[in-house]
């Protein structure tokens, strides 16, 4: 690895740039195993302290930093620089997301989608004084699936999230098909129909991009085919 | 005053996203209109980063009682604790972790189904006789589970967020507090909050540390605006560091690993532990641990080429259980010391992780205001939560998993009772100019076009935290800090701010930041210089004993409109709500 790095990167100031252009800073390998997020805050800090971008825990669990990095959707924070194997390294903003500044995003409608499939433990029945049972074999169901940190990576890297602006994408997905595998939820009727709308898990064409994307390695297409099951099984 | 501000009005404003704020937002929104403010989304709070568990005696494992769970806390923060906060939380624990089980927390199960336990530092049964069982956990990512469900409960109730909004500054009126200033970082505008309870909940300052495990975020920015309304904060000399920082990079290796068997070796491969703390060994607190780790590096027993960290060994507990029970170590360990834990140790030395003081208040979270002739009396319309709120129920020393479970529980309360207050009270009109201080500071550092930057101060700040009051302490080490605190001051001044946009201006919050976060160190400098003694978290080279005499006080630093601190003492409330006070006597374990 040799000590420095190219890394030309996507600015764009809406209050002063007529069009987004691309700077590229010569940063320095000040270790071994330096993590992108610290080449981001030497650019921020040492050569252009204009350049923004958002950050939070650095260790890969707040989902602040999800950014395309030569061409793929990952955290800024657990990314090495020597992995991505090259000395030129091109970052941008999550693309079909739309640019606010720099490498920031508006967010905004990623959030308000995932909210739109009732993500939350729906009770009809009596709940007891004491915890609900769940057996350890239940609750593995939710392995793979609770862990989602709402970075945007996965409903950021798919063709449809682009082409339709009211699909919902695949991480609502996951989070829905998180509380329809809960043992402790009873709200499938109404989640479901939610699901199988126009914008829902049938425009989905199954192309891979966001479990290829998932910086948490969870399979948000897996979600995707369970509720489809799950709306055959129902519905047809 | 010629900025253009935008006015809002909420029953309740709750000022912070994190596990503390949602708790406390989720609750108020079932009776009363509520805002929620933070810098970030609510899902990026660093609450997302606790790992290892939430502390409760549900006895699900092995046979548990909150008045066990009282007298480790009380222990465990040597002696320094409120005791009716610390009956309070531990006696409503069980009920708190159902409440959020109840609303999909996916904690990790036994066979029977019930919420699984293991054990942690500090928390024993029967009154120190063994280690107990006491942590409720979703696999090693408890923090980033309850936060998910939480975010998720308070939408649904209706809470309405403000999302990357800044507070620049707490409005007050008539003695009472009614409102914040915040900064829409997105475009740059001001947006007054008015409301008739504000709740702070918005989290520590451990970024004042070079190696620390707390988020870009957390820079003590409520302390800092608390004080400058004239709260105070209280114990503000006690940092936590945590035993088990990644070695190089400062994040977290959970106390659940140790809880599920995982040892300390020195460069001799010795547990070194067994000689500190004979009954409980590698679970004994925190500040036990850390110094102990802290004394096997100065006494030429560490590890690696300069001799400067510890081993953490969990590889025979077995790969399976490492995968099931603690997955996100193994994938911290790999990313960041490019270990894998199932064959070979994590490296870890001591962290700065937490903030055991802050805002005080009651057991009902209504902020106190720590002085004069009643300094018990609470502040009308104000209550505070979480890591910025002193209960206190953390006193010298947190015991591992007390920092979830004060969040639900005193989140929550400060939910119910801001929710009451603004049911039975009126709106405080809001003052004059309410904001211009906030205004002023924003426009200063806006306008800025002196020569010194965010990293050059920021630099010199965390390395002389690190240095001089980290976890040994001396009086010369603590002045040159101070001096040297002093001096940035002064260059803060002389600032430099270069971007001169309002969209998304990191530069601009960066500098507002490094302004707390000089604040804070500055007050938690002098607090430490002024306590003369060793107690938990705050050990002094120079006067290694605990002196109850003079020292079983919180100390209360308060800011004067001169610019400079006043540090005060107030009275540990020792007496419990109903059962009989746990008497201070040397921490043994």
């Amino acid at each position: 690895m040799s000590k420095y790095v190219n890394i030309e990167v996507f600015r764009y100031d809406p209050e002063k740039d007529k069009e987004p252009y691309y700077e590229t800073y010569n940063v320095e390998i000040r270790k071994e195993g330096m993590l992108m997020l610290e080449a981001l805050n030497q650019i921020k800090w040492e050569h252009d302290t204009t350049f923004s971008f958002r950050r939070s825990c650095r260790e890969g669990v707040c989902g602040s930093d999800g950014l395309n990095i030569n061409g793929v959707n990952m955290l800024s924070c657990i990314t090495k620089i020597e992995e991505l194997g090259t000395d030129h390294i091109t970052v941008q903003p999550l693309p079909g997301m739309k640019v606010i500044r720099d490498l920031v995003t508006d967010v905004e409608d990623f959030f308000n989608k995932f909210i739109t499939v009732k993500p939350y433990l729906i009770r009809r029945s009596a709940i007891p004084d004491k915890e609900m049972y769940q057996s350890p074999e239940d609750r593995r169901k939710l392995d793979g699936l609770y862990e989602c940190i709402a970075c945007g990576c996965c409903s950021s890297s798919c063709p449809s999230y682009w082409a339709d602006k009211d699909y919902l994408g695949p991480n609502a997905f996951l989070r829905a098909y998180r509380y329809l595998v809960d043992s402790r939820d009873e709200g499938s009727d109404v989640r479901l129909p939610i699901l199988n709308d126009k914008h829902g898990v049938w425009r989905c064409h199954t192309i891979y991009n966001c479990v290829e994307a998932c910086p948490k390695e969870l399979n948000p297409t897996k979600s995707i085919v369970g509720i489809r099951k799950m709306l055959m099984e129902r519905q047809y | 005053m010629s900025a253009k501000i935008e006015y809002h009005k909420f029953d309740v404003i709750v000022l912070g996203a994190g596990g503390a704020g949602l708790n406390a937002a989720q609750v108020a929104s079932q009776y009363v209109s509520t805002a929620v403010i933070s810098e970030v989304y609510p899902t990026r709070s660093h609450t997302i980063s606790a790992q290892g568990g939430i502390s409760a005696s549900l006895g699900n494992m092995e046979e548990d009682h909150w008045l066990w769970h009282m007298y480790d806390t009380i222990k465990g923060s040597d002696y320094l604790a409120d005791q009716d906060s610390c009956e309070y939380m531990t006696k409503l624990a069980p009920q708190r972790i159902i409440e959020l089980e109840h609303i999909g927390l996916p904690f990790s199960r036994t066979e029977e189904g019930k919420i699984a336990q293991r054990p942690f530092g500090g928390h024993t049964s029967n009154f120190g006789k063994k280690a107990v069982k006491r942590a409720c956990y979703a696999a090693d990512r408890t923090g980033h589970a309850m936060l998910q469900t939480l975010y998720e409960k308070s939408v649904e109730q209706g809470t309405q967020f403000f999302s990357e909004f800044y507070a620049l500054e707490l409005i007050t009126n008539d003695g009472a507090v009614n409102g914040v200033i915040c900064w829409d970082m997105k475009d740059g505008g001001y947006h007054v909050f008015h409301a008739k309870s504000v709740v702070f909940a918005s989290g520590g300052m451990c970024r004042i540390y070079q190696t620390n495990s707390n988020a870009h975020i957390n820079t003590g920015d409520g302390l800092a605006l608390a004080m400058r309304a004239g709260f105070s904060w209280s114990d503000a000399e006690f940092t936590q560091f945590h035993p088990t920082g990644l070695y190089g990079a400062g994040n977290l290796i959970t106390e659940g690993v140790r809880g599920e068997g995982g040892i300390l070796l020195n460069a001799n491969g010795e547990r070194f532990m067994e000689k500190y703390a004979p009954t409980i060994k590698d679970l004994a607190p925190r500040d036990i641990v850390s110094r102990s780790m802290a004394k096997e590096i100065l006494e030429g027993r560490g590890v690696g080429p300069n001799k400067d960290h510890i081993l953490l060994k969990i590889d025979h507990i077995g790969a399976d259980v490492i995968m099931e029970k603690l997955p996100g170590i193994h994938e911290l360990a790999l990313v960041f010391a490019g270990v894998d834990c199932t064959k070979e140790p994590i490296p870890v030395v001591p962290t700065a992780h937490y903030q055991n003081g802050g805002i005080p208040t009651n057991y009902k979270t209504q902020v106190v205001k720590a002085r004069g002739s009643d300094p018990e009396d609470t502040v009308p319309g104000f209550f505070a939560a979480g890591e910025i709120a002193s209960a206190s129920v953390h006193g010298a020393n947190r015991l591992g998993t007390n920092s979830l479970l004060d969040l639900v529980v005193f989140g929550r309360t400060a939910g119910e009772e801001a929710a009451k207050w603004a049911k039975e009270n009126q709106y405080v009109a809001l003052p004059e100019n309410a904001g211009k201080f906030g205004i002023d500071t924003m426009e200063k550092y806006a306008n800025a076009n002196g020569k010194h930057t965010f990293n050059e101060i920021y630099q010199d700040l965390v390395e002389t935290m690190q240095t001089n009051v980290s976890v040994f302490r001396t009086e010369e080490g603590m002045t040159n800090a101070l001096d040297k605190i002093l001096e940035l001051k002064e260059k803060m001044k002389d600032y430099k701010v270069d971007d001169k946009s309002t969209v998304f201006n990191l530069e601009l919050i960066e500098a507002l930041e490094l302004n707390n976060m000089l604040m804070v160190a500055e007050a938690h400098t002098r607090a430490a210089l002024q306590r003369e003694e060793s107690r938990g978290g705050h050990y002094r080279d120079d006067y290694p004993d605990r002196d109850d005499d003079k020292y079983l006080k919180h100390t209360e630093v308060f800011y004067n409109e001169d610019g400079t601190f006043s540090v005060e003492y107030r009275d540990v409330r020792l007496k419990p709500l109903t059962v009989e006070m746990f008497k201070p006597k040397p921490r043994v374990y």
